[in-house]
């Protein structure tokens, strides 16, 4: 996978990153079927209510109904259209995914640029929290963090993100080391810049990268938390769809409609996927080794 | 053993300390995220004013928060995690009652994970590149984006209700009946073991690549060893640690994953505790069931730690 060697033409220096994206993407299959699965998906989920014909919400009276021309994905024990509820899934699954992301990112950022730069004992500090939050099981933590900031979608995503930020912390604490040590740091330093500035200017844009692959990761991490989470009762609440809540509605009637479980699985799957896939290219892409030695 | 391994291992020791103390901090402050007034949202929206400081009292509420840690700190070193604020039960029997059931899929999913990781990881990077490796990194793919409680269902559906070789829900005791408790776990494993599998062979998978590619494994060819000894005889033993390592954060991973898995099969497990008593506002035992899943968890990383500080020949150097 990511060891393939991969045949492209040499990189052009000069070009932006997101003109080199776009160059990577012609020459990996893998990275651009996922990039327009998740570029689909975000049309999906602003337009949600043009594609879906019928209501997630509106109950008919033929229930648990196979899959026919009027309700493309049957109808679930309500007799509401699965389809308009996996279409209307989606933008539910997004945003739990980027608020997870975001909350880590917000508190993992920050200490982890601090105890990278300043080091001492508000390292040591830092450190040994971050080992600690690495040691709670983190579906369970984020459960536990759910309970007490109370059920529901947001609260539970931001559990979500509380439990990755050591993740981020940890890994960029190790890059802002590194790159502190460069020579372009000290120049800085010499020529009077200011912590501030220089964390802002040299650290952050040359640290940032395997955080960015990470992160890309950790969407998919984030999903996967969202669907568990909705499928104990923890996160979307009814009436609400969302993935996780539809297969857990499906589990219970399973015996009589089993075909209800395949969808929403298969859009956690391959959103998951894609996520993955991305993640695993940008490492590919914003890998120096890789760069120079391609 | 050396005299630096033993120096090692007591520093090993040591630094878990601040972790354990660390964790307690954290689990013991779960309670300060509860928005307003703890005692309120605990006793609900119809509670009368005695009720509330009932609980307030019984929760150490009333107290400066340094003495309500300490105070259950030191409860808790004596093994009481509180009781249940809706059974009334000791939260420590509750919890024990049901580890069982829980380290039982988890260990499962662990060994069968072990068992099928390893094997797909060494024959991933002994054909790099070739169809059979294609098809193990797929798999690895495909298992750590698999919803494992979507999975579980599917199993469910094929094995328990199609083909009704298995119980569909529920645990039994491995003292009392162990055959009904295999049979009850064999299911919630495997659908466990997918992320842990996918994990091991992957990490595997380029540890074992990287170790081919050196030096000494050229120098062991030109020597003219089979390559049957190369890979489990030298191989083995260098990624060996990277293998222990992965395990632990399987462990890890698989012991949260079981939360989900333990709802599909219903099993009476701490992961149906924690997310009822998470539902029902039951913070006691929340804080006590991660209290030991933390602790669990803690003592699994530092075995780990220490294992590798006895495995690992450059220690002594």
């Amino acid at each position: 996978m990511s060891e393939r060697t991969i045949d492209r033409p040499p990189p052009a220096p000069r070009r932006g990153a997101l003109v080199r994206f776009f160059a990577y993407l012609r020459t990996d299959l893998r990275a651009a079927l996922a990039f327009t699965y998740l570029i689909l998906l975000v049309l999906l989920s602003l337009f949600a209510a043009v594609v879906a014909v019928h209501s997630p919400l509106a109950q008919t009276p033929d229930i648990l109904s196979p899959p026919s021309a009027v309700h493309w994905l049957g109808t679930d024990d309500l007799g509401r259209d699965v389809f308009a509820r996996l279409i209307h899934g989606a933008p539910m699954t997004l945003y739990a995914s980027f608020l997870a992301v975001c909350v880590g990112l917000m508190i993992g950022l920050p200490t982890g640029l601090a105890a990278g730069y300043f080091g001492g004992w508000l390292d040591t500090v830092i450190s040994r929290v971050i080992d600690t939050l690495l040691s709670f099981p983190s579906i369970v933590l984020a459960i536990a963090v759910t309970g007490a900031l109370g059920i529901g979608l947001t609260n539970s995503m931001i559990a979500v993100g509380i439990v990755f930020s050591p993740n981020i912390a940890r890994l960029i604490r190790i890059q802002t080391i590194i790159v502190k040590g460069e020579l372009y740091v000290d120049a800085a330093r010499t020529f009077g810049m200011g912590p501030a500035r220089l964390i802002v200017v040299h650290i952050v844009p040359n640290a940032i990268q395997p955080v960015i692959v990470q992160v890309t990761l950790l969407l998919a991490t984030a999903l996967l938390s969202e669907a568990s989470l909705s499928f104990l009762g923890l996160g979307v609440q009814p009436p609400q769809p969302s993935w996780g809540q539809m297969l857990a509605r499906a589990y219970g009637y399973m015996e009589i409609a089993p075909e209800q479980m395949y969808a929403p699985g298969f859009a956690i799957l391959c959103t998951a996927l894609a996520f993955n896939a991305l993640g695993e290219s940008l490492r590919t892409l914003l890998d120096p080794t890789r760069r120079r030695s391609s | 053993m050396t005299k630096r391994q033993i120096v090692l291992l007591a520093s090993r020791l040591v630094q878990v300390l601040p972790v354990v103390v660390l964790a307690t901090v954290v689990i013991f402050g779960l309670l300060q995220l509860v928005p307003g007034d703890p005692a309120a949202v605990i006793a609900g929206e119809y509670a009368t004013a005695e009720r509330i400081a009932e609980i307030r009292h019984q929760l150490g509420l009333d107290q400066p928060l340094w003495r309500q840690y300490l105070g259950w700190l030191f409860a808790a070193m004596h093994g009481d995690l509180s009781t249940s604020l809706i059974t009334g039960q000791p939260v420590v029997e509750e919890v024990l009652r049901r580890l069982p059931n829980t380290l039982l899929i988890v260990c499962g999913a662990l060994m069968l994970s072990i068992s099928v990781g390893v094997p797909l990881g060494l024959t991933a990077a002994t054909h790099v590149d070739s169809p059979v490796d294609r098809v193990v990194t797929t798999i690895a793919s495909l298992g750590v984006a698999v919803p494992n409680f979507w999975f579980g269902m599917i199993l469910v559906g094929f094995f328990a209700l199609g083909l009704g070789l298995f119980p569909t829900t529920g645990a039994a005791s491995l003292f009392q009946d162990p055959r009904a408790a295999v049979m009850h776990a064999a299911l919630p494993s495997v659908a466990l073991a997918m992320g842990g599998t996918a994990e091991i062979a992957r990490q595997l998978r380029s540890a074992m690549i990287e170790v081919l590619g050196s030096q000494y494994v050229r120098t062991l060819h030109a020597k003219g060893l089979p390559q049957s000894s190369i890979l489990w005889r030298h191989g083995l033993k260098n990624v060996s640690l990277t293998l222990l390592t992965v395990i632990g954060l399987v462990f890890n991973r698989t012991l949260g994953a079981t939360v989900a898995i333990e709802a599909v099969f219903a099993i009476p497990g701490t992961g149906t505790l924690v997310v009822t008593s998470a539902t029902n506002k039951d913070f006691p035992i929340v804080q006590g069931t991660v209290f030991v899943l933390v602790m669990i968890v803690i003592g699994c990383n530092l075995l780990i730690d220490l294992l590798c500080t006895v495995l690992d020949p450059r220690v002594d150097k």
